[in-house]
């Protein structure tokens, strides 16, 4: 273990049931909850008892991981020595078709991760989840939640209704420039649209490693719709996205740019600059080379040591032990992406907190 | 350098241009409002025939979903893979520093200085009332 | 229009290194161009009705192309035709200066992916008579692609076997946004079929399946497109690799065409990372995934990656193996790598055969 103590950009504390939820909803939505026998909102994304869900050593005999804070502190924050810890929580509220639902939902996920988190350990911070459903009430969320300096960003899927640089979507990005809160986009889909362009995989696995490629959608679509044109100031992370494809994806954007720079003349810079300025992502997964050596090229071929972000992404299980960096980074690097480039993409975290 | 003399001014009149052969190397002249100008005519970047592109303007934009046309005429696109290069210059737009199309410089000459020389003018019949387009290679 | 040729072909040609091109596109004049091989009443339903795609557009695209055809600019033939349709343009422009010793012919716009499972293989039989008619029969040089109605496994299959063993055709074609995943087992008696024939499957970017072109929607604009095929083909991939068709179909080979290839090691790390914590969900997977890609997965050159520092590209090409790769121009389309410079690099002589030429002879079994 390092002398850092580190910045976890991505932790998933579970809500414990939907039953947790309904103290924080308004009455009449426990009345429609309870009438319909709605049932939980669990996303395909993470099966309850998949390997990748949660680490064995995290998994408890019963009862769901990560869902009390007696198990985040012993087997995240502690461990690690993490000073912060930004959660994510994953319940499936952006799955929802009905707007009005998924923004009573949203409120209440939001209100009970304040309560029962955000309360209680001061290490923890949190992403807001939005109802992207509309934009209107997640811009609505956004500004209730934001005047609690303990959310510090703004949660959304990296699969959705439609790629996240149009800009129906703009609304949320003004509102979270406006707050100084980050985007953060989180591996997952709301599924509406079928995860591949040629529809359903057939396999868990596929769905999994085809989070990469959702990502790499979602970035072409902020950089070439002008998001970044429009709120030059604005963070986008990218969580649980792994991160050794970026390279070769900028290089193919890049490349496209430049001989299609008039379909969208907006796009002044190359955007591997506009990604080295705007865009981070957290460590875990790292999908690298079984050679730190051939770790260190695909760093190299980053051309930028500010873009990666600490990250253990409790529970899930991406590595070993308590060391969440892979092996052979040089000692600068580390401290960098331990605790500098977090500090310089989250300006709220840096905000003073009763 | 020396100067070589391509054609007369007529065989490349305004808006036009054409690919002419100097000193071995194909050059791309271009006439902007009676103004000429020389580009060597292998795109920086893979080589393609710059003559062969389109000739446009440059459309650029304040922010996202405006739009405006300038510098119309000005640009000439590799028929390839679209890059596009100020003729004025040469510079390619997306990355000025990086690439350009070497510039040449052009004038236009009587013909009556011409024949006093020094031009190079061996495939060009020169007439002493006539203009002629000079390339500096 | 000032088209260029390169100076003195038959010097240039010698004077160039021999080379392979896995990518390049015919195109017909017009619709008649196929009317040898269609019924009347195909013909008549093609014209009365359309062909149908999945996408509103009835021709074209709703991405619009950023230039006419998707083209070079300067790959219009003198005598009149699309570019790309004329065999003789072709040879003078492209095959000739460029010393192309092996041109594997990808006919796009040929009846695949059509609605109507009927048409759909009628126009492919056709495109691939087509083919034999008006290119490879006239240029040794070129090899054909068998075009199937890849949604439709059965005439699929019966296409490949009815052209099986014929010298011209040397692979077997899909686009890559098909219906369902490439590894859906509804395209397994395609993959039987191809194995069976010794065939390479090709797999190159485009087609409409009916889903959105990504897995969050439609994106606004044709370089988002362009850039997508890069990710819609990993998927494919993704697909084929754990849905097991190579430990299902030993012999079966496939080349990804014309979607980059530089994230090819990034996919197979992620691949390799997921499969092994997951295993437990595909145990019919004997290996890894990365050495089911390794053994059975080559991928076309173009569009060639440039990154910032050329010599990063060496560590992807290293990582993915210098066997792998088939050099490919896409000719005409507008975004072609010129072979002469595509590859700016400090490589070894057997390196840069290999990536050239050698690798697509040994593939596809062709003594050019």
């Amino acid at each position: 273990m390092t002398a850092f103590a580190p910045i976890d950009c991505d932790i998933h504390p579970s809500i414990p049931g939907l039953v947790a939820l309904l103290p924080h909803m308004e009455e009449h939505w426990r009345e429609i909850v309870q009438l319909r026998g709605i049932d939980e909102l669990n996303s395909i994304s993470y099966p309850a008892r998949s390997p990748l869900t949660a680490r064995p050593d995290w998994r408890p005999k019963t009862g769901k991981p990560a869902a009390t804070l007696e198990q985040i502190q012993r087997e995240c924050l502690d461990p690690f020595g993490s000073a912060l810890a930004i959660c994510h929580c994953l319940y499936g509220v952006q799955l929802l078709f009905s707007e009005d639902m998924a923004a009573a939902f949203a409120r209440a996920v939001n209100n009970w991760v304040a309560k029962e988190l955000l309360d209680r350990e001061p290490r923890l911070r949190a992403s807001i989840v939005v109802p992207t459903q509309n934009v209107e009430l997640a811009v609505d969320e956004i500004e209730r939640c934001a005047r609690d300096p303990r959310f510090v960003q703004v949660l959304l899927l990296a699969s959705g209704d439609q790629p996240l640089g149009k800009r129906v979507y703009w609304p949320i990005y003004a509102a979270a420039e406006r707050h100084r809160l980050a985007i953060g986009i989180h591996a997952g889909s709301n599924y509406h649209n079928p995860p591949t362009a040629s529809g359903w995989p057939t396999y868990y696995t596929e769905d999994y490693t085809a989070q990469a490629q959702a990502f790499q959608t979602q970035l072409t679509s902020l950089i070439c719709e002008g998001v970044f044109n429009r709120y030059p100031e604005l963070m986008v992370v990218l969580l649980e996205s792994g991160w050794t494809w970026l390279p070769a994806h900028l290089w193919r954007l890049t490349k496209y740019w430049r001989g299609l720079r008039m379909e969208i003349p907006w796009v002044d810079r190359a955007p591997s600059d506009i990604v080295r300025s705007n865009v981070r992502l957290s460590l875990q997964p790292t999908d690298g080379p079984p050679d730190s050596a051939g770790l260190q090229r695909v760093i190299e071929h980053l051309q930028s040591d500010e873009l990666l972000l600490f990250s253990t992404d409790y529970p899930h299980w991406q590595f070993e032990g308590t060391n969440a960096l892979p092996p052979g980074l040089p000692q600068s690097l580390v401290r960098k992406i331990m605790v500098d480039n977090p500090r310089a993409t989250y300006a709220r975290l840096l905000e003073p907190v009763q | 350098m020396s100067k070589h003399v391509v054609a007369p001014v007529a065989e490349v009149p305004p808006g036009s241009h054409k690919r002419f052969t100097v000193k071995g190397r194909p050059i791309a002249v271009f006439n902007l409002a009676g103004e000429y100008f020389g580009m060597l005519n292998r795109c920086p970047h893979q080589g393609g025939s710059l003559c062969a592109g389109a000739v446009t303007g440059l459309l650029l934009s304040s922010e996202p979903g405006a739009y405006r046309l300038e510098r119309k005429g000005e640009f000439v696109r590799c028929p390839w893979h679209g890059w596009e290069f100020d003729i004025r210059t040469g510079q390619s737009y997306c990355d000025p520093a990086k690439f350009r199309g070497k510039a040449y410089p052009v004038s236009v000459a009587p013909g009556a200085e011409v024949v006093k020389g020094p031009y190079v003018a061996d495939t060009v019949p020169v007439v002493v009332e006539d203009q002629y387009i000079v390339v500096d290679v | 229009m000032n088209v260029q040729l390169r100076s003195d072909p038959a010097v240039s040609a010698a004077s160039r290194v021999a080379i392979a091109d896995c990518d390049i596109h015919p195109a017909t004049r017009g619709a008649a161009d196929l009317h040898p091989w269609l019924s009347q009443s195909v013909r008549e339903q093609l014209e009365t009705f359309g062909q149908r795609r999945r996408l509103g557009m009835e021709a074209g695209p709703a991405y619009p192309k950023s230039q006419p055809n998707a083209s070079r600019r300067d790959a219009l033939p003198p005598e009149g035709g699309r570019q790309g349709s004329s065999l003789s343009f072709m040879q003078a422009q492209h095959l000739d200066p460029n010393n192309v010793v092996l041109g594997i012919l990808n006919p796009l716009n040929s009846g695949q992916g059509l609605a109507n499972p009927e048409l759909s293989a009628a126009v492919c039989r056709a495109v691939n008579e087509w083919q034999v008619a008006e290119w490879t029969g006239k240029d040794r040089r070129l090899k054909a692609s068998v075009v199937v109605p890849y949604d439709h496994a059965e005439a699929s299959a019966a296409e490949i076997r009815h052209w099986a063993g014929h010298p011209d055709f040397v692979q077997v074609l899909f686009l890559s946004r098909t219906a369902e995943p490439l590894g859906n087992r509804r395209y397994w008696p395609i993959y039987e079929a191809a194995a069976e024939a010794g065939l390479p499957v090709s797999v190159h970017a485009f087609g409409y399946g009916g889903a959105p072109i990504t897995s969050t929607g439609w994106p606004s604009y044709y370089i988002e497109e362009m850039t997508g095929h890069a990710q819609s083909c990993q998927a494919g991939l993704t697909s084929m690799l754990v849905e097991g068709i190579f430990e299902r179909f030993p012999r079966l080979r496939v080349v990804m065409v014309e979607a980059g290839f530089a994230w090819a090691p990034s996919l197979a790390w992620r691949l390799d990372k997921t499969w092994r914590t997951l295993r437990a969900e595909t145990p019919h997977l004997k290996q890894a995934p990365s050495e089911y890609m390794r053994q059975h997965v080559w991928w076309t050159t173009q569009p060639m990656e440039e990154p910032e520092t050329r010599e990063h590209l060496l560590d992807t090409i290293g990582w993915m193996g210098w066997d792998r790769l088939l050099f490919a121009t896409d000719y005409p389309h507008w975004d072609f790598d010129d072979p002469a410079h595509v590859l700016p690099l400090r490589i070894t002589e057997a390196q840069r055969s290999s990536f050239f030429l050698n690798n697509a002879r040994a593939l596809y079994g062709v003594d050019a």
